[in-house]
Parts: C-alpha cells; sequence; structure tokens
C-alpha cells in the first residue's frame, strides 16, 4: 500500500496536495499495482476528506485530534508513526511543502526509515522504483534508491508531477477514522498565527513582464541597468533569493519557493543559475530568456532563448535596441 | 549560552562539478570548495546571539581532512572553537550519517542551541538539522528568520510559503535551521585570522561503518525540457535577435 499524506491548514487542502496524490498513483503503478490509501491529519478534516476521497484510492483515514491543529512537528510525528503502526506501507508520499520540510525529517528519524526528499521525477534502477533529485544547485541530477526497511518516504517537488493527473473515482472512495492518541504536553512547539508582512507593493503574480536580477547583478549599484531594460520592456523587477538576502531588492520582489510564484508571458532572467529553488517560482512563464555568462548554468535548461555572455555587455545592447 | 553551529564544507557555486567515471558522484581532484552558504547565516546568527546573550560559539562539521579549511574560517570570523568528525566516509553521505555522527560528537557538550543552515548546496538534502534534534532529543524549528531568546525558551519566526510567517516558541535546548538572508555576514579580519590559529579543533574519529538510507545510482547533467535557441554573435547582435524573436515569434513585446 502507498500512502499520500496530503497537507490542511484551517480545513483548507494546500493545493500541492493533488500533485502528491497524483504522484501516489503514479508510484502505485510502477511498484506493480499497489493500492493507494490517502491520510489527513487535523482537528476537523471531514471537509477536506470529502475532497480527496474522489480521487482514484482504496481509503481515505482521517486522523482527526485537537492536538494536530494547528500544525506542530511534535504532535504530526506521534500522530503519524501510530497511523504507519496499524497501516503498513511501502512508500509515504508527501508534497516538499514547507511543513513537509519540518516534520518528515524528524518522522524518518523517528522510524529509522529512508527519506528521498524534494523528487522532480519517478523513474526505475535495479528493478524497482528509484527518484530523481537535483543537486548541486540543480547542475546535476541524482537518481536514488532509497535503501533499508519499509516504508520509504518520499517529498515531491512543486510541479513535479502534474496536478491534473490525478485519476478520479468513479464513487468516492470510503473514508475511515483512525483513532490516534496524540500526547499534547509532549508537543514542544507553540505556534501563533501564520501572517503576512506588511501589505506587499507589488504582486509579481499577476505581472504580464518580469526583468529578474541573480547573483550575476554583482553589485546593488549595477541595479538602475536592470530598472532601465524592465520600463523599456513594462515589466516589473523581480529577484532570486541572493539579491534580497542582501538587502538590494525587498523581498516582496523574490521569485521562487521562498517567495513569489509567477507566470507572465515574458520572464527575463539576468545573471540567474536557475537553482531549483528558483526555478520552481518562474517555470511557468510562457516564454523565458536567459543571459548568463556560464553556458552550463541550469537556467538554460528552462529558457526558450538564451544569450550566453556578460550581462554587462548584453543589457545595454537590448537598452539601446529596444529604444531605436 | 552555549550554541553549535553545523557548518557543511560544498563546492563552490560558481564551480561546474564533473562526473566520477561510475557517475555516483563529482570528481574531487582540482574541485574548489567553500562554506554552505545558508551555514554562513548560521554562523552569524550564533555570533550575534553570543554577542547579545555571552557563551560559547563552536562550529561542528562532519566530513574529510579537507572539512578543517571552512572550520578555521568559521574561528577566523568569531567562533571559539571546533569539532571536527573526521572520515572520507563522509563525503557523499546522506543525512542521517552526518545527522548521526555529528550528534554523537555533540551529545557530551550539552548546547543550549543547536544552529544549522536550511539546506546544503551540494545534496540539498535539507534533513540533517530535523533528524539532529531528533537524535539530541530536542525540539525544532525550520526555516527561520528572527531569533529572541527569553530566559529557558526561544521565539523563532518561521517563513511560511507565499510571503507567510509565524512565531512559535520552544523550551531550550532547541535546533533551528536558518534562512539565508537573515542577516548580513562579517567576513574575518585579519586580527581573527591570526586568533583562530591558536583556537582548538577536536578532530573524532566517526564510527567504522556507516549504513546508508539512500544511495546514488547515476548522476548525470539533467536533461533539458526545453531546447532553448542560444542566439549567437556580438552583444548587439544577439540584442538585436533577442528583440526581433521576442516581437515577431513569442509576441511577448510590442
Amino acid at each position: 500500500m502507498i500512502l499520500v499524506v496530503v497537507e490542511q491548514r484551517e480545513g483548507k487542502l494546500n493545493r500541492a496536495s493533488w500533485e502528491a496524490i497524483a504522484g501516489g498513483q503514479q508510484l502505485a503503478a510502477k511498484a506493480g499495482g499497489e493500492s493507494v490509501k490517502i491520510a489527513v491529519l487535523g482537528g476537523d478534516v471531514g471537509p477536506v476528506a470529502a475532497e480527496v476521497a474522489g480521487a482514484a484510492v482504496t481509503e481515505v483515514l482521517t486522523v482527526s485530534n485537537a492536538a494536530l491543529e494547528p500544525y506542530t512537528a511534535d504532535g504530526y510525528v506521534q500522530a503519524l508513526v501510530q497511523v504507519l503502526g496499524l497501516h503498513s506501507a511501502s512508500f509515504v508520499v508527501f508534497a516538499h511543502t514547507y511543513q513537509a520540510r519540518d516534520f518528515v525529517p524528524k518522522l524518518a528519524a523517528r522510524l529509522e526509515r529512508a527519506l528521498v526528499a524534494d523528487v522532480v521525477g519517478l523513474t526505475e534502477a535495479e528493478g524497482r522504483p528509484a527518484f530523481t533529485r537535483l543537486v548541486f544547485q540543480g547542475k546535476m541530477a541524482a537518481d536514488v534508491l532509497p535503501e533499508g526497511d519499509r516504508p520509504y518516504l518520499i517529498t515531491l517537488q512543486s510541479g513535479a508531477i502534474a496536478a491534473d493527473t490525478v485519476r478520479r473515482g468513479a464513487t468516492p472512495a470510503p473514508v475511515t477514522p483512525v483513532n490516534v492518541v496524540v500526547d499534547g504536553s509532549a508537543i514542544r512547539q507553540r505556534p501563533e498565527a501564520p501572517f503576512r508582512e506588511a501589505k506587499q507593493a507589488v504582486d509579481l503574480s499577476q505581472a504580464v513582464r518580469i526583468v529578474a536580477v541573480g547573483r550575476g547583478i554583482k553589485a546593488q549599484d549595477k541595479l538602475p541597468l536592470a530598472e532601465e531594460l524592465a520600463k523599456l520592456l513594462g515589466a516589473e523587477l523581480g529577484a532570486s533569493r541572493p539579491i534580497c538576502d542582501s538587502g538590494w531588492l525587498p523581498l516582496e520582489r523574490q521569485v521562487g519557493s521562498s517567495g513569489q510564484t509567477v507566470a507572465p508571458k515574458l520572464y527575463l532572467a539576468l545573471g540567474i543559475s536557475g537553482a531549483i529553488q528558483h526555478a520552481v517560482g518562474m517555470k511557468g512563464s510562457k516564454t523565458i530568456v536567459a543571459i548568463n555568462k556560464d553556458a552550463d548554468a541550469p537556467i538554460f535548461e528552462i529558457a526558450d532563448y538564451g544569450i550566453v555572455g556578460d550581462l554587462f555587455e548584453v543589457v545595454p545592447a537590448l537598452i539601446k535596441e529596444l529604444k531605436s | 549560552m552555549k550554541i553549535a553551529v553545523c557548518i557543511k564544507q560544498v563546492p563552490a557555486r560558481d564551480s561546474q562539478p564533473r562526473l566520477n567515471e561510475a557517475h555516483t558522484w563529482i570528481r574531487e581532484d582540482g574541485a574548489a570548495f567553500e562554506m554552505n552558504e545558508p551555514d554562513a547565516y548560521a554562523l552569524e546568527e550564533a555570533l550575534r546571539l553570543k554577542e547579545r546573550h555571552g557563551g560559547e560559539v563552536v562550529v561542528c562539521s562532519a566530513g574529510p581532512g579537507r572539512v578543517s579549511q571552512v572550520l578555521r574560517e568559521a574561528l577566523a570570523r568569531g567562533a571559539d572553537r571546533a569539532i571536527h568528525v573526521e572520515s572520507d566516509e563522509l563525503v557523499a553521505a546522506d543525512a542521517f550519517n552526518v545527522a548521526g555522527t555529528l550528534a554523537d560528537a555533540m551529545r557530551s557538550e550539552s548546547f543550549d542551541l543547536v544552529l544549522t543552515g536550511l539546506q546544503s548546496d551540494d545534496q540539498g538534502f535539507a534533513q540533517t538539522g530535523v533528524v539532529l534534534a531528533e537524535r539530541l532529543g530536542m525540539p525544532h524549528a525550520t526555516i527561520i528568520m528572527e531569533v529572541q531568546v527569553e530566559a529557558a525558551a526561544l521565539r523563532v519566526k518561521r517563513e511560511l510559503e507565499g510571503g507567510w510567517f509565524q512565531w512559535m516558541s520552544m523550551p531550550l535546548p532547541a535546533v533551528l535551521t536558518i534562512q539565508s538572508g537573515i542577516n548580513q555576514l562579517r567576513y574575518a579580519t585579519l586580527k581573527g585570522i591570526m586568533a583562530a590559529k591558536k583556537k582548538e579543533i577536536r578532530k573524532v574519529a566517526a564510527p567504522a561503518v556507516l549504513t546508508s538510507r539512500q544511495r546514488v545510482v547515476n548522476l548525470y547533467v539533467p536533461q533539458k525540457t526545453k531546447q532553448a535557441q542560444v542566439l549567437g554573435g556580438t552583444p548587439a547582435e544577439a540584442a538585436k535577435e533577442l528583440v526581433k524573436r521576442l516581437r515577431d515569434e513569442a509576441r511577448v513585446i510590442e
């Protein structure tokens, strides 16, 4: 059995969970037609369970406990250890969300089981399912085999498997409550309510065109060059993480897994290598242009047009061309 | 407060790794290595906490002999001493082995706070800090943007997805994984570099046999999902061609 653990907060399903369900179904087919079950944890998880019961799975397990809302790593690990004790799985699949990153390694360590995280593709090696991860900042891919006793824990990177490939069932899957005992006194984290910083002035997700800068811009006083190009193209200015880390641009300009997800008509990446954390935030752009000195930069793997060259030579030439 | 910072030495960001013959790892000869950048932010945060609250900062790393270079660099930036779990077997170890060997070396130190970067630039597991917390029996929080220490407790600001944040409290001792950009990095001064030469790096042997829970069976340059049209020529020629393509072919500019 393959168990997909979906994610919800305050009764709302995280959309990435549909990708995890699709991934679980594909993995089941690869693993020789295993059954797929879904588990959902939290306070009142009934509505979310009903929603995911539409997928072609054999059962939806609900783990409702007041101690599981809001989410804490200590609470989730306690509960899932019990669920996996009652329902023996060969693989446990999660979406690679910030929540999964927070507790799944702890769960794997508690269970003494393998965790292959941040998976971007399913493959096969030595006659069994293997998992593709990007390593070395996206410059290399690795096919990885989990080892040791099962279950193996897998987290799927956002966008690795399309949510719309989920197979739907003819009738809703049965929903079964699972009783777990969660010792609230053993939960050490005390979370406060999530919040957003002061209202964001720029909503990059709505931008039609984006000119984004990365490490290649080298210095803050070089930013006006990118700003001028953006202005000529009618584009918003975006950035990769290091630019915002350095304080050169505000965090609200950041594109990537820890910033905004964007899908403009045109995404022009200046001096951005294209590491996975950035790529997941922008690869849905319609047309991607990469300008980078390094011909091996991963950004060229997702770009439609590329110029291998020094942005301090290419961007002025572009500005001149657009002005003429 | 006694603070540990776990630091990994990784291939330099601007280097292109080359495959070994078996296609299971990279070739180490001729490769340049540096301090994993998120770990540098964790070190900086530890030094700032020490400046505010007093105590000691101990940097810890698991890896081959070359790792002493980044430990020395951390000492030059202001860490007080270092622990090096030294083994060539740890070059491409999984997060369980790295965290497990670090935990064994750190346990007797009874740290109040353990910091790591949120992930490494090489394997990018983003697991070592969390597994370490489990092994040391400590609570943890990940992807931290701000740290407040209040008596025997911590209040930390976590980064969530899509511009959301959350404050969280927990008792000490605890493990935090630190997000890049939490602070501005300092660099070693000449005085710091001189002082670092006298600081202790305690060597600890790794277990003789490491049992991996995951194995790289094939390492390769990723296949392109798109075939980028690379526009050549001088910068002026490439710029002219790009503007033409964006107007006439992609139709994304006027």
